[in-house]
């Protein structure tokens, strides 16, 4: 799938501005960003739902505007809210949404029955979707979305609603998903992002603001401190001294923390001269940014550029 | 695809009280009507034998149930169709068709048909009662089926007209009475046809009360024909565009 200057306003507001990227198989992106950010916006636009002002959409080589039916063939998508008709039974639905994409009678018997294992939903098959719990709904949607076995999945936060359990399960399948198509996904969970997804997007605005894989975010959240505990503690001065110690914050009760370049961790100075001058070291601990605090990090940072 | 979403709309149909309701409700209505213009046959066919070229059982009992059978279905219709877009536009399944590989006028092609399975059966259904009266009676079976063919022309196009206002909205109520608002005006416009000069022709010319008239008289006039026909296209090439038109709007 690939996207070039996809842009929406609503109104006289850019909800998406001119944004371009690309998915191939075998990558699962995931798709962050603050509320309100246009996630939503583009992921329709990226299921020709929505129409966008300008810029062009191909999946699978086919133009999702110019033909949209043999591009609309290899997409599988899940929207925010499952579109489930609620009068009709888990396999009355699924079997409707393999006719409409083209399934005929025998391809969508194997399908359904696939996808109703893959999902677990083999024991709510016979069930109206209105008695079933949120969770078995969002299974549904998923479900439906991944019965044609399409090319590019567009999965707009697949796992909201689900318990830990479940969502666990659902991930796994994304995973597996994942492994033969392109899939995109959106989140508010970065746990979950950073579970699943093989490379990260971040938009703002309207504006994607950064794309890399996700290993060089993992890169960039590398430890460039460590913390320690001393029992009898030098004057701050002389740990600010030590070759590879960039600055030391005191952290109270013989805890300090040491801010050290991306790599060079100075483990080794530190124990020695601790044995040495009889520091009383009896804490070592390199502390991780969690991704978390690495997207917040991002965000401000750009704000701050902006 | 589109035999696939009239099959599914028709499916939906057939397993909704409302539609079963409405059924129940044209059978029971038109049946009491038919009833008492038997009966105001029976009493006149005495004097009836002693006329020359007098109307027939067919234009004594069929023409008018017909004709009345035309105003209950423009009245109930927009209660059928009302729910075609406006409950998939409020709970968003309409995400689903759009984002499958059909076009917009499969879409609109195949909920019309789906309608209009539906509303030929009851049209047929009504056919039977005039139609059991050739048990004992010398129908006009051309009279008969062109009145027949007239009520399933009145009934695509209420359906095409329902099907465009349901695309309009949200709410299925909003579509169903500016439906029945807007099959009313259209019926009963030419009672402003005696509006001297082209106004009163033009107005005379849009009603679909008009139209039906002559299809019950037993005529089969192309004009009247390709104007329901042209009424249908209209409605649901609207539709066509106007659901094309959401994915730029919404």
């Amino acid at each position: 799938m690939q996207v070039e200057r996809l842009t929406r306003h609503y109104n006289e507001i850019r909800a998406v501005d001119e944004i371009s990227f690309m998915l191939l198989r075998g990558q699962v992106l995931g798709f962050l960003g603050p509320n309100g950010a246009g996630k939503s916006t583009t992921m329709r636009m990226l299921a020709g739902i929505l129409a966008p002002d300008a810029g062009h959409i191909f999946i699978n080589g086919f133009d999702l505007l110019d033909k949209p039916v043999q591009a609309k063939r290899a997409l599988g998508y899940l929207p925010e809210q499952p579109p489930l008709y609620r009068d009709m039974t888990v396999e009355e639905q699924l079997y409707y949404s393999a006719h409409l994409h083209g399934l005929n009678r025998i391809t969508s018997r194997q399908a359904v029955a696939d996808v109703k294992e893959r999902c677990g939903l083999a024991s709510v098959s016979s069930r109206l979707i209105d008695h079933l719990s949120k969770g078995y709904q969002q299974r549904v949607g998923i479900a439906q979305a991944v019965l044609h076995d399409p090319a590019v999945l567009v999965l707009d936060e697949p796992t909201a609603g689900l318990d830990p359990l479940q969502s666990h399960a659902i991930r796994g399948l994304i995973r597996e998903l994942g492994q033969d198509r392109g899939v995109i996904l959106s989140s508010h969970r970065l746990s979950e992002v950073q579970a699943i997804c093989t490379h990260v997007q971040i938009m703002r605005s309207g504006q994607l603001v950064y794309t890399s894989p996700l290993a060089d975010l993992e890169q960039q959240r590398q430890s460039t401190r460590l913390r320690i505990g001393l029992k009898t503690p030098p004057p701050l001065v002389r740990l600010a001294q030590l070759p590879g110690v960039e600055r030391v914050e005191a952290l109270g009760e013989g805890r300090f923390r040491l801010h050290h370049a991306v790599g060079s961790a100075p483990y080794q100075i530190l124990v020695e001269q601790a044995s040495a001058e009889h520091w009383g070291l009896w804490e070592l601990t390199p502390e991780q940014a969690s991704l978390e605090q690495v997207f917040i990090e991002l965000i401000l940072e750009l704000e701050t550029v902006a | 695809m589109i035999t696939v979403i009239a099959a599914r709309e028709l499916r939906r149909l057939l397993l909704s009280p409302l539609a079963w309701a409405l059924l129940a409700m044209i059978q029971g209505l038109l049946a009491w009507i038919f009833l008492l213009l038997v009966d105001d046959f029976r009493e006149l066919q005495g004097r009836l034998a002693s006329l020359d070229n007098a109307p027939g059982v067919t234009d004594l009992v069929a023409a008018p149930l017909l004709r009345v059978a035309a105003w209950v279905l423009l009245l109930l219709i927009p209660l059928l169709t009302m729910r075609l877009f406006s409950e998939e536009r409020r709970t968003r399944t309409l995400d689903l068709l759009f984002s499958a590989p059909v076009t917009m006028t499969e879409i609109v092609l195949g909920k019309y048909l789906g309608i209009l399975v539906f509303l030929l059966m009851t049209v047929a259904l009504i056919a039977l009662m005039p139609l059991s009266l050739a048990l004992g009676a010398a129908l006009d079976p051309g009279k008969l089926l062109a009145g027949i063919l007239g009520l399933s022309l009145l009934v695509a196009a209420a359906s095409a007209a329902g099907l465009y206002l349901s695309v309009l909205t949200t709410q299925p109520a909003v579509a169903a009475l500016t439906t029945m608002g807007l099959l009313l005006a259209l019926w009963m416009v030419d009672a402003a046809s005696t509006v001297p000069g082209t106004t009163g022709d033009l107005l005379g010319y849009l009603s679909l009360r008009r139209h039906y008239d002559t299809f019950l008289l037993g005529l089969f006039d192309s004009a009247d024909f390709i104007y329901y026909l042209l009424f249908n296209a209209t409605f649901l090439s609207l539709a066509i565009r106007r659901l094309d038109d959401l994915r730029l709007r919404d």
